[in-house]
C-alpha cells in the first residue's frame, strides 16, 4: 500500500467493487450541497432580481409588468421607507455599542483567576443559545407595564416600555443587548487572554498607569477580534426582525426588516419588496466591506 | 543605582517551596549573577525584588528601605526578560519611548527624543529605531528590551536570563556589551541565568542558588577555586570538577573504590587553616579536583586508559579510567592520545579541595 498524501482507492474494497471512484464519492457528497444551496439561496436569489423590476403581486393572478427601475426609484424617493432605514441604523448603532460596551467590560472582569471561572462563564453564556422568537416573548413579559418585572425591581410604576413611542426602540435594543452580549463577551476574553502576561509585567515595570496599559497594551491587541465582533453583530443587527417584531409595534421602532414584511406578506407588493430587500442587501454588503478593510488595517499595524 | 538586600526570604507557591530563608545583599553598582539550575528559584528571587511576586516571609530593602508595601511602578525597576517581551505592533521608537511616556510622569518631547537616541546608539539600534518590532531578529529584540530599560536610568536593572535564546555567537558579543554597558553606566545589575560561563565572564560577585537556598556567595574566583559544597562544585565550570571518594592516610589520597593513591600536600595553604590531620585522617571525604589541575606524565603515579578525547581546539578533554571509574583532564589540544591508551596522570596536590563525604560541604568552609 502506498502511504501518499491523497490515498489512493484500494482496489479490493467494496467501494472499488461498486465502480466507485475517488471522484464519484467526492461528487456523492458535495452535489446534494449544491443542489440545496441552488434551488434555496441563488435561485431566489436571482429570481427575486427580476421580481424587484416588475410590479408583480403575489396576491394576484395579474401578469407582472416590466417597469424598469421604477421601484427602485419609488422607494429611495419614498420618506417613509428612509425613516425605516434611520431607524435601523439607530438601533444598530446603539445595539451594538451597548454590546461592546457590556461585553468587553464582562471579559475584562472574567479575565483574572477568580473561582467558579468556567461555571460564570457558561451561565453568562445562556442568553445567546435561547431563540430570538423565545428572548422576544420573555422580555414582552417582563416588560408588562402592569405586572412586568422590570417595573416591579425598579420601581417604575407603569412605565410603558413597549408601548411609548420614545422608547419602543431602546427596548428592543436592550433586549438584544442581553441577548448577544454574551457572544461579543466570549470573542473578548478569548482576545484578551491571548496577550501575553509578561506585557503587562513589562508595562508594570515600566511604571505604566491602568489607564495607559489598557489604551496601550490591551486594545490595540484584542482590537482585530473585537472587530469581527463588531462585523457579526452589525449584520445580525441590521438584518433584526423577529425581535422587534415580537416586542413592539411601534412605528417608531420599525425597522427596516418589518417595513419590508409588511411590503412582502400584508400588502403584497412583491416586486416592490424584492427591490427593497436589494437595496438591503447592498447595503449591508457595503457595510461589512468598510469593516473588513479596516479590520484588515488594524491586523496589519 | 541602589543598594538591595533581601532578609530571609521565603516564598512558596500552594505546596511548593520556591525558596527557603534567602539571604541576599547586592552592593551598590554591583553586577551581581544569581546563577542555578532550572527551577531552583531565581526567576522567583528576581520576580519578588521587582515588586511582581509578594514573598511569603522575609523583608525586601531597596537603599534600606522595606519596600513589601510597594507596586513594580514604584520601586523603579527595569526588567529584562529571557522573552523579550516587546509591545506588539509599535515600532522599536515607540518601545523605547514607552517609559517615558505615561501621562503622570511624562518628560518634555525633547528630553525624550534625547533619551531615545543615546540609548538606540548605546545599543546601536539606531538604524532600527522606525521598523516594527515583528521585524528584528532575535539580537535585535533583545538589544530593544534592553533598550528600554535603559531609557528610564532606573535603580536596579534585573535580567532574567536575556541571552538564554539567542545563538552562541550573539550570547557572547552581548555579554561582553552587556558588561561593559554596566560599567558605563555604574548601575545595579542583578542577573540571573542557569549558564555559568555567563556567571563567569559577567559577575562582580555571584550567588549559587539550589533548591530555593543561595549555597554559596562570592567572586567568580572564589566560587570557582574554592566551591564551599560538592554542589557548587559540579555545577560551576565546564567540565566540572572531578569529585572522587577517597580517605586521607599519611598525608596521601586513598581513592577506596579506584584504588589508587596520590600525594596531598597538607598545610594552611591547602585548607586554609580548617581542622585537618588527625581529625581528617581515615574520615570518608571527596576529593574534588579540576579537570585543569590533572596532568599526564610519564612518571606520574597513577596508570589509566584513555576513555574518551573531545577535542575543543584550544584543548582536549580527556576522559580517563581507572578500575570503574572515570574522571576528567584537560590536556593541550597538541598531546597525542588515543582511545583506550595507557597514560599516567597526577595532579597539582594544592588544587585539591576536600569535601566531607556525608554533608558535601567543603572542609575549608565548614565551622
Amino acid at each position: 500500500m502506498a502511504t501518499t498524501m491523497i490515498t489512493t482507492l484500494d482496489r479490493t474494497s467494496r467501494a472499488a467493487a461498486r465502480g466507485l471512484s475517488d471522484m464519484s464519492i467526492r461528487n456523492l457528497f458535495i452535489i446534494p450541497t449544491i443542489l440545496f444551496l441552488i434551488v434555496f439561496n441563488i435561485f431566489p436569489l436571482i429570481y427575486s432580481l427580476g421580481y424587484s423590476f416588475t410590479d408583480f403581486r403575489a396576491s394576484t393572478n395579474a401578469p407582472a409588468n416590466f417597469v424598469g427601475l421604477q421601484n427602485y426609484r419609488d422607494l429611495l424617493n419614498d420618506p417613509y421607507v428612509w425613516s425605516n432605514f434611520a431607524i435601523t441604523a439607530k438601533y444598530v448603532i446603539i445595539s451594538v455599542a451597548g454590546q461592546l460596551l457590556v461585553g468587553f467590560g464582562v471579559a475584562m472582569l472574567l479575565n483574572r483567576d477568580i473561582p467558579l471561572k468556567g461555571l460564570i462563564t457558561t451561565l453568562l453564556l445562556l442568553p445567546m443559545m435561547l431563540s430570538m422568537a423565545v428572548v422576544g416573548l420573555f422580555w414582552k413579559l417582563l416588560y408588562d407595564p402592569s405586572w412586568g418585572v422590570i417595573n416591579y425591581a425598579l420601581g417604575l410604576g407603569n412605565f410603558e416600555w413597549l408601548a411609548d413611542p420614545k422608547m419602543a426602540l431602546y427596548a428592543v435594543a436592550l433586549t438584544d443587548i442581553w441577548m448577544w452580549s454574551p457572544f461579543v463577551m466570549l470573542l473578548s476574553l478569548a482576545g484578551l487572554s491571548a496577550v501575553p502576561k509578561h506585557l503587562y509585567e513589562a508595562a508594570a515595570i515600566d511604571r505604566a498607569g491602568p489607564f495607559y496599559t489598557f489604551f496601550r497594551i490591551t486594545l490595540p491587541l484584542v482590537a482585530p477580534i473585537l472587530m469581527i465582533a463588531v462585523i457579526f453583530r452589525t449584520m445580525e443587527a441590521f438584518k433584526t426582525f423577529d425581535l422587534a417584531y415580537i416586542l413592539t409595534s411601534q412605528p417608531t421602532a420599525e425597522l427596516i426588516s418589518i417595513r419590508l414584511y409588511k411590503m412582502a406578506f400584508q400588502e403584497w407588493q412583491t416586486g416592490r419588496s424584492c427591490a427593497l430587500a436589494y437595496i438591503v442587501l447592498i447595503m449591508v454588503l457595503a457595510i461589512t466591506n468598510i469593516y473588513v478593510k479596516y479590520l484588515n488595517k488594524v491586523k496589519e499595524r | 543605582m541602589a543598594h538591595i538586600q533581601l532578609k530571609n526570604i521565603s516564598k512558596s507557591f500552594g505546596n511548593h517551596t520556591a525558596l527557603t530563608g534567602l539571604n541576599l545583599e547586592i552592593g551598590d553598582g554591583e553586577f551581581f549573577v544569581l546563577l542555578g539550575e532550572t527551577g531552583a528559584g531565581k526567576t522567583t528571587t528576581l520576580r519578588m525584588i521587582a515588586g511582581l511576586e509578594k514573598p511569603t516571609e522575609g523583608q525586601v530593602f531597596i537603599d534600606g528601605v522595606d519596600v513589601a508595601d510597594w507596586g513594580a511602578a514604584e520601586r523603579d525597576v527595569a526588567l529584562v526578560l529571557q522573552q523579550y517581551s516587546l509591545y506588539p505592533r509599535y515600532t522599536v521608537r515607540e518601545n523605547l519611548e514607552f517609559p517615558l511616556k505615561p501621562k503622570i510622569r511624562r518628560l518634555p518631547d525633547a528630553e525624550i527624543k534625547d533619551r531615545v537616541a543615546r540609548a538606540a546608539k548605546t545599543l546601536r539600534i539606531e538604524h532600527l529605531l522606525d521598523r516594527k518590532t515583528d521585524r528584528l531578529s532575535g539580537g535585535e529584540m533583545q538589544r530593544v528590551s534592553i533598550g528600554r530599560a535603559i531609557v528610564r536610568k532606573p535603580r536596579v536593572f534585573l535580567m532574567d536570563e536575556p541571552l538564554s535564546a539567542l545563538d552562541a555567537k550573539l550570547r557572547e558579543a552581548l555579554r561582553t556589551e552587556l558588561k561593559n554597558l554596566q560599567i558605563q553606566l555604574g548601575a545595579t545589575f542583578l542577573f540571573v541565568t542557569h549558564d555559568q560561563i555567563e556567571a563567569m565572564s559577567m559577575g562582580d560577585k555571584v550567588g549559587v542558588l539550589n533548591h530555593g537556598r543561595i549555597v554559596q556567595t562570592g567572586t567568580p574566583h572564589e566560587i570557582y577555586n574554592n566551591p564551599r559544597d560538592t554542589y557548587v562544585a559540579s555545577f560551576v565550570g565546564s567540565p566540572p570538577m572531578n569529585l572522587i571518594d577517597g580517605r586521607l592516610v599519611n598525608n596521601r589520597a586513598v581513592m577506596a573504590p579506584m584504588n589508587f593513591e596520590l600525594p596531598l600536600t597538607i598545610g594552611a595553604k591547602t585548607f586554609g587553616g580548617a581542622k585537618t590531620g588527625a581529625a581528617t585522617e581515615g574520615r570518608p571525604l571527596v576529593f574534588g579536583i579540576r579537570p585543569e589541575d590533572v596532568y599526564l606524565e610519564s612518571g606520574a603515579p597513577v596508570e589509566a586508559r584513555v576513555h574518551d578525547v573531545e577535542n575543543h581546539g584550544v584543548e582536549k578533554i580527556l576522559t580517563l579510567r581507572v578500575g570503574d571509574t572515570t574522571l576528567r583532564a584537560t590536556v593541550p589540544a597538541r598531546t597525542d592520545v588515543a582511545i583506550e591508551q595507557s597514560v599516567r596522570f597526577a595532579w597539582n596536590a594544592d588544587k585539591v579541595v576536600l569535601f566531607d563525604k556525608g554533608s558535601g560541604v567543603s572542609l575549608r568552609h565548614a565551622s
